[in-house]
Parts: structure tokens; sequence; C-alpha cells
């Protein structure tokens, strides 16, 4: 179990994120959208161990984190690909402090599992955008890790290419990641992912409303209940919006 | 002056009419673009010649290019050209090692910690203005005048290209990359070590180049503060014999073993920078 207690996270006067209170049990992908600015990429730092919350805590397993952990694995909006090293040493930046013998098979799995065998020893340069995002997904899940963030991860990317990584996210992860948080700002991504999609509001950044999807998968854009679900969450960040505006 | 014209504005037309048809790229154009970069040294060279043959100008102050090169085959035949560029050669190796060592790790530093930055940067700037030549005097008084103070003057000269493209590289590496290495765990050596260092490696890499010229040059003036081996031993050699033959053979052997680290230091950079993305490696 993950929980949020009174997260906060402030940078002097002014207040990012919370208090944020949230427990995700047995959601495997939770999907979290908001505005531009709401404080959504601080709770990812926050929840990456890139920086200390001001107050609260966020608990994995009774654990809390308390900086950049080996079981959280994280995807960025752009691959942050290291461009001096193949695509195999960049997915082994992963997991290099683990045994050898253990890394290469690890290594070897996540490029498989993301489909990118052929590639392994590419530099990024040679790279297309989604390959490379695939790259950096693979990097983020050698490790097993326990919890995936993933910050906007198809943001950059073409609009086709971004409804097959949508497609393919959930297959690549699988069931090894008990929990995915994926942070966006796309109504239509966070509804194709989430098992439970929480809207933020802010900053500074709070839970406005949370929504169990009850929707079967593969999820079909155009179904009538996708579309329900849509309107009603489209609505709720345009009222939001206009407000602060 | 109208026919360069001439040939200049057939040059751009045939830029302008596109690829040029298949065979058709006129072998000749081709040459002699191949060898414009040689016809001015050539001619210069001829005329030089040919004024020293024709003792238009005195040979004790104006050897002729066929005798700075027969010059220099004596040097080569005798091995002392051998000798004394492997002398120089030492010297600049071990100066440049040592300079370069240190700017690396103190370079590494004060690029990766900002309090190392503000500690150590000003004092290391303020050294910086004095001319490196200026510490000839001082490292004679302290280190005498044999190799030790010799090697410290290239040393210093060395350092500061080194550490300073070396620290703008390191402070310059992406923020974002930086944040990656941190959420897999990587901190301080391994950090500079796995991320730092290679991201850095261009600007070092001119910074590394830039040393090995500039130690070049201050070998130069190592030999000239007083040396019994090396070129720049030659150099004064001929200067106090009145040898003008000499001394212009060992400027060209000064010219040619820059000219040959620095192209090897060139093509190891590339090789080690083939990952960059940039124009040049299109």
């Amino acid at each position: 179990m993950i929980r949020f207690e009174a997260l906060t996270k402030t940078f002097g006067a002014f207040a990012a994120l919370g208090p944020l209170d949230l427990r995700i049990t047995t959601e495997r992908v939770v999907a979290i959208i908001g505005p531009s600015g709401c404080g959504k990429t601080t709770l990812l730092r926050v929840l990456a161990g890139l920086d200390a919350p001001s107050a609260g805590r966020v608990v994995i397993d009774e654990e809390p984190i308390e900086g950049p952990r080996p079981d959280i694995g994280v995807v960025f909006q752009e691959p942050r690909l290291m461009p001096w090293l193949s695509v195999r040493e960049n997915v082994a930046l992963g997991v290099w402090d683990a045994p050898k013998a253990k890394r290469t098979a690890a290594v070897d799995a996540a490029i498989e599992r993301v489909g990118l065998s052929r590639f392994a020893g590419v530099l990024p340069r040679q790279l297309s955008g989604g390959m490379a995002q695939r790259v950096g997904i693979a990097r983020a899940l050698v490790g097993e890790p326990r919890l995936l963030l993933l910050d906007e991860p198809f943001g950059a990317l073409d609009p086709l290419t971004r409804l097959g990584m949508q497609d393919h996210l959930l297959e690549i992860v699988g069931t090894a990641v008990p929990t995915t948080i994926i942070i966006t700002h796309d109504i239509d991504e966070a509804l194709v992912l989430g098992d439970r999609v929480i809207v933020l509001h802010g900053p500074p950044a709070r839970i406005a409303r949370s929504i169990d999807v009850d929707l079967p998968r593969p999820r079909l854009r155009t179904s009538p209940a996708f579309g329900t679900l849509k309107a009603e969450l489209l609505d709720d960040l345009v009222t939001h919006v206009a407000a602060a505006v | 002056m109208i026919v360069r014209l001439e040939r200049f504005a057939a040059i751009v037309r045939a830029a302008h009419a596109g690829p040029v048809p298949e065979g058709g790229a006129s072998p000749a154009e081709a040459l002699a673009a191949r060898l414009s970069p040689f016809v001015l040294p050539v001619l210069l060279l001829a005329a030089w010649e040919a004024v020293a043959r024709l003792d238009l100008l005195p040979a004790y102050l104006f050897p002729a290019p066929s005798s700075v090169l027969a010059e220099l085959r004596t040097l080569a035949a005798s091995g002392q050209l051998t000798f004394h560029l492997w002398r120089s050669f030492e010297r600049v190796i071990s100066g440049f090692l040592l300079g370069a060592l240190t700017a690396t790790l103190v370079g590494a530093l004060t690029g990766y910690s900002a309090a190392w930055r503000r500690l150590l940067d000003p004092a290391l700037q303020s050294l910086r203005s004095i001319p490196a030549i200026a510490w000839v005097p001082i490292f004679i008084l302290w280190l005498g005048i044999g190799e030790p103070s010799k090697i410290a003057l290239i040393a210093l000269g060395v350092f500061f290209p080194v550490y300073l493209n070396l620290m703008a590289g390191i402070s310059g590496v992406d923020r974002k990359l930086i944040e990656a290495a941190r959420v897999y765990r990587l901190r301080g050596l391994g950090l500079v070590r796995r991320v730092l260092l290679p991201a850095s490696l261009p600007s070092y890499a001119v910074g590394l180049r830039t040393g090995f010229s500039l130690a070049w040059m201050f070998v130069v003036a190592a030999e000239l503060m007083g040396a019994s081996q090396g070129i720049g031993y030659l150099l004064l050699d001929g200067e106090n014999n009145g040898q003008p033959a000499l001394i212009l053979a060992s400027m060209v052997i000064f010219a040619l073993a820059g000219k040959t680290t620095d192209l090897v230091l060139a093509e190891s950079a590339r090789r080690l920078l083939s990952w960059e993305d940039t124009v040049g490696n299109r």
C-alpha cells in the first residue's frame, strides 16, 4: 500500500503541494491529471525522492520515501538518456549498483520487454522519439520497481506514436509492477490507462476528485461510457482553470 | 585578377546549376580545389629560394629553404633530431600529464561542487592573471635550472585551459541528465565518473587539446631559459653560433611535432565523441 500522509511541499512562501492525503491499495494504475502549473511535477519529484517534502510523508509498504530508491522507477517527460551510452548501457544504469550476474539478465529482459532487442547496441541519437522513450521505460523497469512513476511520458511524442505507446504501456509494464502512477494533462490518456483517475487543483496541489474507472480493457476511446467520464473530467478541469484565470 | 574573377563566376554558376551530371565533376576543378591551399606556401618558398640563390639577401640571415632542408637531413642522419626531439617530447609529456591531471582533479571538484568552486576558483583565477612565463625566475629559484622547473612551467601552462574547460563543461551539464542519474541513486564520485565527466567530455577535449599545444609553447620557453638538450636548445645553439638554417630547422621541427600530436588528440577526441548529436557528426 502507498499512503500520502498530509504531504506538503513549499518553496519559501510559495505553497506548491498539499496537504495531500491518499491511499493506493489495489489499483494498479493511478492517473493524476491537472492543469499546467498545478503542482503535478512537484508531486512526482517528491514521490521520486528528488525533493524532500516540507511536511508529511509518503509511505510505501510502511517504509517512508526519503530519497531515490531502487524500488521506485521513474520515466520523465523526455527520455533523458545518456547520449554517450548505448541503449543497453543506458538501461543498465538503472541497476548499476546490482550484482553483475543479475544485471546482464535483467537488462536483456527489460530491453526485450520494450521490443528493442535489435537496437541494444545503438546510440540514443540514432533512435526515434518513441523508441528513446521506450528505452527510458526499460531503464525504469529494469530494477523491478515496486512503484513506477511516469511524468507526462508521452507528451513530447507525435499524436500517433502517443496513442500507440498508451496502448502498449500496460503490456510493457505487465503484472510485475504493483503500482504505476502516471501524471498527465491529457484526459484521454488518464482514462485509457488509469484504474483510478485523480484530479488535482492548485497550486497548492490538492485532490479535487477521485474517480474509479471501471471500464473494461482494452478501453475504447470512442465508447459512450468513456465519453461520459471524459466530459465529466473535462468539465471539472475547464471550470477550475476558468476560475483561476 | 580578371581571370580569377571569371573563374570564380564559373564556380558560382556551376554551384547554382545543381548537382553536376555523372562523371562531369570536372576532375581538373576538383584537383584545383584540393591543391589551392598549397599554392601560396609553394610560391612563397620558391620565391624565397630564388631570392637566396640570387644572393639578393645575405645568406647568414636568410638561408634558402633548401639549406634548411639540408640542415634537417643532417640532424636526422646524425641522430640528433631524434635525440633532441625526444628530450623535448619527454618534457612536454611530463608537464602535460602533471598539469592535466591536477587540472582534472581540481576542475572536477569545482565543477561538481559550488562550495569548492567558491573556495578555489577565485584564487585560481587570480593566479591565472600572472603570465605563465613570469613564473620562470621563481621556479628557477625554487626548483633549480634542471628538469623540475621546466616541467613545472609546462604543467602550469597546461593547467589553466584544462581546468577552465573541464569546470565549464561540468557546470554546463544538462540538469535533466543529472536528475535522471540521481533517480538511479548516483551521487558523489559515481555521478562524476558515470555522468559528469562523460557529459563534459566535449569541452574537456577542447581543454586538453589547447593544453597540449600550450605545452609545446612552454617547452620552448623552458628550453630557452637554459637547456643542453631539446629542440629549444637547438634553437638557442643556432642563435649563439650564427646558424640561421638550424634555427629555422628547429622551428620546422616544432611545427611538425606540434601538428602531429594535435592530430592524434583531435582524432582520439573524434572517436570518443562520436556519440554527440551535432552537426559535425552528421
